[in-house]
């Protein structure tokens, strides 16, 4: 048996103690009737040699990063993992410890919270960071209860149809069991209309939803949008990507009262979509209902600087019913790395990341402007990410095409949004090299036609 | 030798001018991100530490250094199953083709994954005995939120939206209520006897036409199995409910006996605690929940499904609750509980059962002569102990107990859980440990009980820090770091 210790006579020995005479004695209180009297419909054990090449078999049909080259976003990235995260975070002493209840013990993981902590709040320019969500998704909810639980008597929570289709999609799953109303607003430009909103903003709103970059990979400038939310005594929420901070403005420029976003850019893998992080960073009037686990300063018996988890009675482990969340396990183990991600890239490689970025994904979008069937499909700025119009209709042909060419172009936009099916969403991280960009748009540009298909 | 310089906050190591991660010449045109932007863009420089690769790597080392962990001590924090976490699963869920696999890859692109998650439905399916699986949710929390949704939403397709009631055994874990409230539901709470088992007269006396769900635990925090759940199942399902099951403790029943053959209708699985997924201090978890045939069109999308020898994600489910996060769910848990599944095989795990219940009943068998245990003949994976002779007789309490194991070189168990017992301790060695450790960690008990309470409430004393002072850290939080000023 893989992991157990037990000998035969460690077994005998060990009845004997207990003073039964077999294994099964000990599950005696279990009902007989209740006994499962055949065999579980799971294969017999694997060596670790036969584990090793079934996984591999399995991973060969997969079409990871190694494979194809991949311009896949949408709400995750491929940006370059330094192997000192990898390193680090691979520490037994790290991935296989657990929650710090027992602080004297755990001051490695209490530290490295409190600095994750700080790192998010220099980042986003927030009094207050908790020690992690699970991602950018629930964590948008968890920021849009906190926000409505300060706004007694309000029960509208406003956000545009270019936030992240799949964040509305959770806010949506919850909001329907609560007395909230979710108001989605289109943007057909694909930025926020300030007279849409406008006409929407009313004593009635408790909170607004707000995201840079947007799902569309589009920056605007979100602050008279605030300004408005302000007026109305709204509680502002922003959704944002970190490493867009190294050339974006900080939320806390434009008025963001609780900061949200997905923490998988900072140094955590792809992993098919999870686990990932959920960051969630505020204004010091929210931190008695903040969900989630927060480390804090204090001092031990010799006055010695230490850290414990602090605030505890929000939590559900001590106020059950009246908690301000359910959570209990975290990310711990993706925001110790994104912690490191942070420390080794400084506020310089932070902002060079960022802006490789923006260069990159210019470069593909000019290119593909200047051939007759593409066209960037909306006018405002965007950040790593833009939305490319198929004039020919065919982004899925395209899309195939590309990806029996080796190729992951991009994801398309027919799948969330009607009006986009046209559409597709190309990303592009520090990571790609001229290069690549150029095959990208030598092979889109030179696909061929559905009418060349037809006709061949 | 404990390396003070490095253990200092990263901030305070940090120098302006310092730099590690440089990346290659950018071989695009530059573009001005002011120009850009406008508005929009960044006014003034970050404000991020500024360390050598080497500052970095000591750092968060001899951080490292700080913790107790599963590879470094025996952890038998009850309720959180810390056992092995073996190395191959971290291999394995690191191998190109497994790690790299973005979420937007169309399906043709990830047969190999699919097949895997397929596959790990059905595996879960078949150790619960509930047919129908999500692999969506995040952790265990996120699991018993998922399901009260879909409860909810069975309930509304029913016309009975007046069924809000949630009943929760006083011994149950603090997410259960909390759950519950975050979906709208109403906890009331159903009271233990002596024994640690459901009062059935409590149950019968609470239970009526507004009952949803009843959330039980079983084997319940206590270790102990619910042998009247039959009883228990039939009553709320003659009202109308449904019994949800808290699967934090499947560690102890892994072919033994299934939640859907004693009458639950949903569950969760921690697959971090059952099948060996590492917590990383604090997460990342998952929280794959099954439910019985009549409750599948409720489940969160998108699920895995196999379709001509091909498989798919599918994301047509009218009924669905819907998405209850972003992507699939946590797949690298997943993998790594997939992982675990197979390296034990069928018998396999129904081993890792057997082994936690003797190491446990070992454990209890030696420790009740030291310390009172709640239901002294039995126990499942777990037990409880109790301080409240010794606090009374000593002065001793469970947290001293806790405080001084950690001198000793054990992490502590879980005290004051369940709130049912006073002066709680609560023991679960689980399957992955020796009996030589076991016996080390009953004579360290032994001594402790052995020491005066005075020396007790002064330790631990041989730890990276004594005692924190939590009320200050409560009353004036310092939660960032700031320069001095």
């Amino acid at each position: 048996m893989a992991y157990l210790f037990n000998t035969s006579q460690d077994i005998q020995q060990m009845l004997a103690a207990i003073g039964v005479t077999s294994i099964d004695e000990l599950f005696d209180t279990i009902p007989k009737e209740l006994w499962l009297a055949r065999d579980l419909a799971i294969p017999a054990a694997m060596s670790e040699l036969e584990l090793t090449g079934h996984m591999s078999e399995l991973a060969s049909r997969n079409k990871g990063l190694e494979r194809d080259l991949c311009f896949l976003g949408a709400g995750a990235y491929d940006h370059f993992i330094p192997a000192v995260v990898d390193h680090l975070s691979s520490r037994g002493e790290f991935y296989t410890s657990y929650t710090p209840y027992q602080p004297e013990v755990s001051q490695g993981n209490l530290q490295v919270m409190f600095e994750y902590e700080t790192l998010i709040c220099q980042l986003t320019g927030m009094d207050v960071s908790n020690a992690s969500l699970y991602d950018g998704a629930s964590a948008t909810l968890e920021a849009v209860l906190l926000a409505m639980s300060s706004q007694r008597g309000r029960t509208k929570v406003l956000v545009p149809n270019s936030l992240h289709p799949e964040y509305r999609q959770v806010l949506k799953s919850y909001l329907q069991w609560t007395n909230f109303e979710l108001l989605e607003i289109p943007c057909p430009d694909g930025t926020l209309d300030l007279e849409a909103w406008r006409m929407q903003l009313d004593s009635s709103v408790g909170c607004v939803v707000l995201s840079q970059p947007n799902f569309f990979g589009l920056v605007d400038d979100l602050s008279p949008i605030s300004a408005l939310a302000k007026q109305s005594d709204c509680v502002v929420i922003g959704v944002v990507d970190m490493i867009s901070l190294g050339v974006l403005a900080s939320p806390a420029d434009w008025n963001v009262d609780i900061v949200v976003g997905e923490g998988q850019p900072l140094g955590n893998p792809l992993q098919y979509g999870g686990p990932y992080l959920g960051i969630l960073a505020c204004r010091e009037q929210f931190v008695r209902r903040v969900p989630g686990r927060i480390a804090g300063q204090t001092v031990d018996r010799n006055g010695d600087r230490c850290w414990v988890l602090t605030l505890q009675t929000r939590e559900q482990h001590i106020r059950r019913e009246k908690a301000t969340s359910n959570i209990c396990t975290n990310q711990g183990l993706f925001a110790l790395r994104a912690a490191i991600y942070l420390a080794l890239q400084g506020p310089d490689g932070l902002r060079e990341t960022a802006e490789h970025c923006t260069a990159k994904v210019h470069y593909v979008a000019n290119q593909l402007a200047n051939s007759e069937r593409f066209k960037v499909r909306f006018q405002s700025p965007f950040w790593r990410e833009v939305v490319i119009q198929d004039l020919a209709d065919d982004v899925a042909g395209l899309l195939a095409y590309a990806r029996s060419q080796g190729v992951q172009a991009g994801v398309p936009l027919s799948n969330w949004y009607d009006e986009l099916s046209d559409c597709f969403m190309i990303a592009v991280t520090e990571k790609r090299t001229r290069q690549e960009l150029e095959r990208l748009v030598k092979l889109l540009t030179l696909a061929p036609r559905r009418s060349e298909l037809s006709h061949a | 030798m404990r390396n003070r310089q490095a253990t200092r906050l990263i901030f305070e190591l940090a120098k302006p001018g310092r730099r590690a991660n440089l990346l290659p010449k950018c071989d695009v045109p530059a573009t001005e991100a002011s120009e850009i932007y406008g508005a929009a863009a960044r006014k003034n420089r970050l404000n991020l530490p500024e360390l050598a690769e080497g500052d970095v790597v000591r750092h968060f080392t001899n951080l490292s250094t700080l913790n107790m962990s599963v590879d470094t001590h025996f952890y038998p924090l009850g309720s959180c199953t810390m056992k092995y976490n073996p190395k191959r699963n971290e291999r394995l869920a690191s191998l190109p083709g497994i790690v790299d696999l973005h979420p937007h890859l169309p399906s043709d692109s990830v047969q190999g994954m699919l097949e895997l998650l397929w596959r790990l439905q059905c595996y879960l399916a078949d150790i619960a005995g509930l047919p129908a699986v999500s692999l969506q949710p995040a952790a265990g929390a996120h699991g018993e939120l998922t399901a009260l949704m879909v409860a909810r939403a069975y309930f509304r397709d029913l016309g009975q939206m007046e069924r809000t009631q949630v009943l929760v055994p006083d011994s149950a874990h603090g997410t259960n209520p909390a759950s519950a409230a975050m979906v709208g539901y109403q906890t009331t709470t159903i009271r233990s006897c002596a024994d640690g088992s459901v009062d059935l007269d409590d149950l019968r006396s609470k239970i009526n036409s507004r009952t949803a769900v009843f959330m039980i635990t079983n084997p319940s925090t206590l270790g102990l199995f619910e042998a009247k759940i039959r009883e228990i199942a039939e009553l709320v399902h003659a009202a109308g409910g449904l019994i949800y099951l808290d699967g934090a403790n499947m560690n102890a029943i892994l072919g033994i006996t299934r939640p859907g053959d004693f009458g639950a209708d949903m569950m969760h699985f921690n697959p971090h605690k059952t099948f060996s997924g590492p917590h990383g201090g604090g997460g990342p978890g998952a929280g794959p929940i099954c439910v019985r045939e009549f409750l599948e069109p409720y489940l969160p999308i998108p699920r895995v499904v196999k379709r001509d020898g091909r498989f798919d994600l599918q994301f047509d489910a009218p009924k669905s609750i819907g998405r209850v996060r972003s992507f699939f769910g946590n797949v690298g848990v997943l993998v790594r509980a997939y992982c675990y599944i197979l390296a034990n095989g069928r018998e396999g795990l129904k081993a890792v059962s057997q082994h936690a219940v003797l190491n446990a009943n070992y454990l209890l068998a030696r420790l009740q002569r030291s310390l009172p245990v709640v239901n002294e003949r039995r126990c499942m994976h777990e037990f409880v102990a109790s301080a409240s002779k010794l606090k009374k007789e000593r002065g001793i309490t469970a947290l001293d107990i806790a405080k001084r194991l950690l001198d000793y070189g054990f992490h502590a168990p879980t005290v004051y859980f369940p709130l049912t017992v006073p002066e709680a301790i609560m023991i679960e060695p689980t399957e992955t440990e020796s009996k030589e450790t076991l016996d080390a960690f009953v004579e360290a008990v032994e001594q402790i009980i052995g020491e005066s309470a005075q020396q007790l409430h002064d330790s631990p004393n041989s730890t990276p820090i004594s005692r924190p002072d939590e009320v200050t850290a409560a009353r004036k939080p310092i939660m960032i770091w700031k320069p001095a000023s």
